[in-house]
């Protein structure tokens, strides 16, 4: 027999009953909650009148609505000023007090954007099965957990019965080989595989990726490029369990202890695939090949090294192709043919689920240091991805190093990632941001998002347009 | 759930690849609480010239003309014909949630997102996965005559155009039963429940470090 992948292992591990229709019963360890997704979920679960199936599973934050202004956050639920979002939050703080979920409420210090949550309190752990009512649930897979994000009726389905009904996928394996140019950041390359394989070209598969880059990143750099899976079509990235992994988990809230430990980090040694394992498709990336990149258009696949030339539609025969580059350059205000460097953000944002930890915001702060964000630009935001980031970057400092730098440090949320908030572009607003879809709208009716690295994002604060952060950190 | 068997209805066009579910249902309309009432907001900036606000009455505002759907020959469709990648990005159910509400029963496309695909079912919308030479066609087909319907028969799983081609798809065997007979997935799990209840036995003892850490 053919050795199995990550992703086997993953899923054999937790299938309760096997139908013969080829559908599986899936069992789920961890199920994450926030306000958007879950009303409708417990409304199903009342009306129906089911229990909850286990409650110890279930682990809720608010994250999409909630102001990251200090002034409107510090009054808690209560004080949210859009009548729309308060009912929301509030529903989330009802539902968990009726069934009794543990909820880390608005302003508690470990509340935070959920996936970044749920690896920083060890909640959600290698070897798990992890779904969430949120696409980016696929970041939790660099802990060598199989995670997805899930639709509403099934995040009743999952409060009522611990399980999914699921068909397996494929395997594919995104090998990035080499080393990376310094500069060039996990969100650099997750953006290069994007361009590489199109934003469909996961749909059906499990993405595990791998490669001495991999290997060598931290799991924030892990965390980053697993969240991004969703952009290029897969429910779900991963990422096998090393020293990395388990440096990362020992310690967390969370995780276990002492002879649970031992326990535990035998069968997460298990996790990776093995040699012999068989993919359904496997690419292959060269690491030095990988320069900082910076989305152009209105797909995450509209993607460009940050040295680049916008496409010219004149010169595509594939008639979809070119009415796609078409409507993607008069949406983003942009000309055929213009360098990447000649793009001029109105705003930048650093934060999301993407790239809001620790060590990007690190990387930021390196970039902005003893530097001035460029007067052309009206507002650079810094939005921490939770309340144990933000308490750690103060600690180093980072927060004066933004707020010297003319950025505006903010409250802990999706802020203006999605613009479910006061946090959003104007209509034609061209914005450097960290997160992770540049779909039309996306940040604001009308908004002109472009991905980047959060390095990236600080750098061209500063210069007021895009520039390759590489020459900047010789200087 | 309500089932699908079969339906006849009037095709309309959403004539680009990779639409996501921010252009299907935009995220000021995701606050609601509610399942029902996302129709009028279907595809919101494409539809008005006005951004839309959750609440407000649509009847009033300035609709985009140049939208499929504000076409008088698609009124009353109940069919989409789509391009690959349909319903990308987020996990939002609100999407098939407003496509339902809108009137539509089933999408047909040559791909869809994994995630979307999965929420139709969930909703008594049946996607369907088509040849792209095949979506091709139909789209030319619909474009020439006004009116045009399509059949679907789920049963069957086949497509029947005006002129009665007929064109097969796939769908899995499980969803095709849930959604022929309208069944509620949650009470087909819970027949699994000594199973289930099984399984978690046998995990507590392999990983006990999975059971009662967040409390
Ligand atoms: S940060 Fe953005 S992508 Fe991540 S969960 Fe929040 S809204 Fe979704």
């Amino acid at each position: 027999m053919a050795g199995q992948t990550l992703y086997d292992k993953l899923w054999h591990n937790h299938v309760v009953v096997q139908r013969d229709d080829g559908s599986a019963v899936i069992y789920i360890d961890r199920h994450l909650l926030h306000e958007v997704t879950s009303p409708q979920a417990f409304e199903g679960l009342r009306l129906a009148g089911r229990p909850l199936w286990r409650r110890d599973a279930n682990l809720a934050v608010p994250d999409h609505n909630v102001p990251t202004e200090a002034v409107e956050r510090s009054g808690g639920v209560a004080a949210i000023a859009d009548p729309v979002s308060r009912l929301q939050v509030q529903t989330l703080d009802d539902n968990c007090r009726d069934y009794d979920i543990v909820e880390f409420e608005i302003n508690d210090r470990r509340q935070g954007i959920v996936h970044v949550v749920g690896p920083e309190q060890g909640a959600t752990l290698p070897g798990m099965t992890v779904v969430c009512g949120d696409s980016h649930t696929s970041t939790h897979g660099a802990l060598g957990a199989l995670a997805h994000g899930i639709g509403t009726s099934e995040v009743e389905h999952v409060l009522a019965t611990q399980c999914l009904i699921q068909q397996k996928m494929k395997n594919m394996l995104v090998r990035i080989d080499g080393a990376l140019h310094r500069g060039v950041t996990a969100k650099d390359v997750v953006l290069a595989v994007i361009g590489e394989i199109g934003t469909a070209g996961g749909s059906g598969y499990a993405i595990e990726f791998g490669g001495d880059v991999v290997r060598g990143m931290s799991m924030e750099g892990r965390m980053t490029m697993c969240n991004m899976s969703i952009e290029a079509g897969a429910r779900m990235g991963m990422v096998a369990v090393d020293d990395t992994t388990l440096d990362y988990v020992k310690g967390r809230t969370y995780a276990p202890r002492g002879a649970m430990w031992e326990q535990a980090e035998a069968a997460w040694r298990e996790l990776h695939s093995d040699d012999d394992a068989q993919f359904d498709r496997v690419v292959v990336l060269r690491g030095e090949d990988i320069k900082p990149q910076v989305t152009w258009g209105t797909s995450p696949e509209m993607v460009l090294p940050v040295d680049g030339h916008l496409p010219d539609p004149a010169m595509i025969d594939n008639a979809m192709q070119r009415a796609a580059v078409e409507r993607a350059l008069q949406y983003m205000g942009l000309q055929a043919g213009m360098s990447i460097t000649d793009i001029r953000p109105d705003r930048v944002f650093i934060g999301s689920c993407t790239n809001s930890r620790i060590e990007d915001l690190r990387a930021a702060a390196a970039v902005v240091k003893g530097r001035r964000v460029a007067s052309s630009v009206k507002q650079a935001l810094v939005v921490p991805g939770s309340g144990e980031v933000k308490k750690q970057a103060e600690a180093e400092g980072l927060d004066q190093i933004f707020i010297e730098a003319g950025m505006e440090w903010r409250e802990p949320g999706c802020s203006m990632c999605l613009a479910m908030n006061a946090d959003k572009l104007g209509a034609g607003e061209h914005c450097a941001s960290t997160s992770n879809r540049n779909f039309e709208g996306r940040q604001g009716f009308g908004g002109r998002t472009h991905l980047v690295s959060p390095a990236m994002a600080a750098a061209a604060a500063v210069a007021g347009h895009f520039v390759d952060v590489r020459n900047w950190q010789e200087q | 759930m309500k089932s699908f068997t079969l339906h006849s209805g009037i095709v309309a066009p959403m004539d680009r690849a990779n639409v996501d579910t921010d252009l299907i249902i935009p995220k000021q309309f995701l606050k609601s609480i509610k399942r029902s009432g996302f129709g009028p907001n279907l595809f919101d900036e494409l539809r008005y010239l006005d951004e839309g606000q959750p609440g407000q009455d649509c009847s009033t505002r300035p609709l985009n003309p140049d939208f499929a759907l504000n076409k008088p020959r698609y009124r009353g469709a109940s069919i989409l014909l789509a391009r690959a990648n349909f319903g990308c990005g987020s996990s939002r159910e609100h999407a098939p949630w407003a496509l339902e509400d809108f009137g539509f029963r089933c999408v047909i496309a040559p791909s869809f997102a994994d995630i979307f695909y999965n929420n139709c079912f969930k909703n008594g919308i049946l996607p369907i996965v088509l040849d792209a030479a095949i979506v091709d066609t139909l789209f030319q087909q619909m474009y020439a005559s006004e009116g045009y319907e399509l059949s679907v028969d789920l049963e069957h799983q086949r497509v029947t155009s005006p002129s009665g081609e007929i064109y097969s798809f796939e769908v899995d065997e499980f969803r095709r039963h849930c959604l022929l007979n309208g069944l509620d997935d949650i009470g087909l799990t819970l027949q699994d429940a000594e199973a289930i209840r099984s399984y978690e036995q046998g995990l507590r003892k392999r990983s006990p470090w999975l059971f009662d850490a967040i409390r």
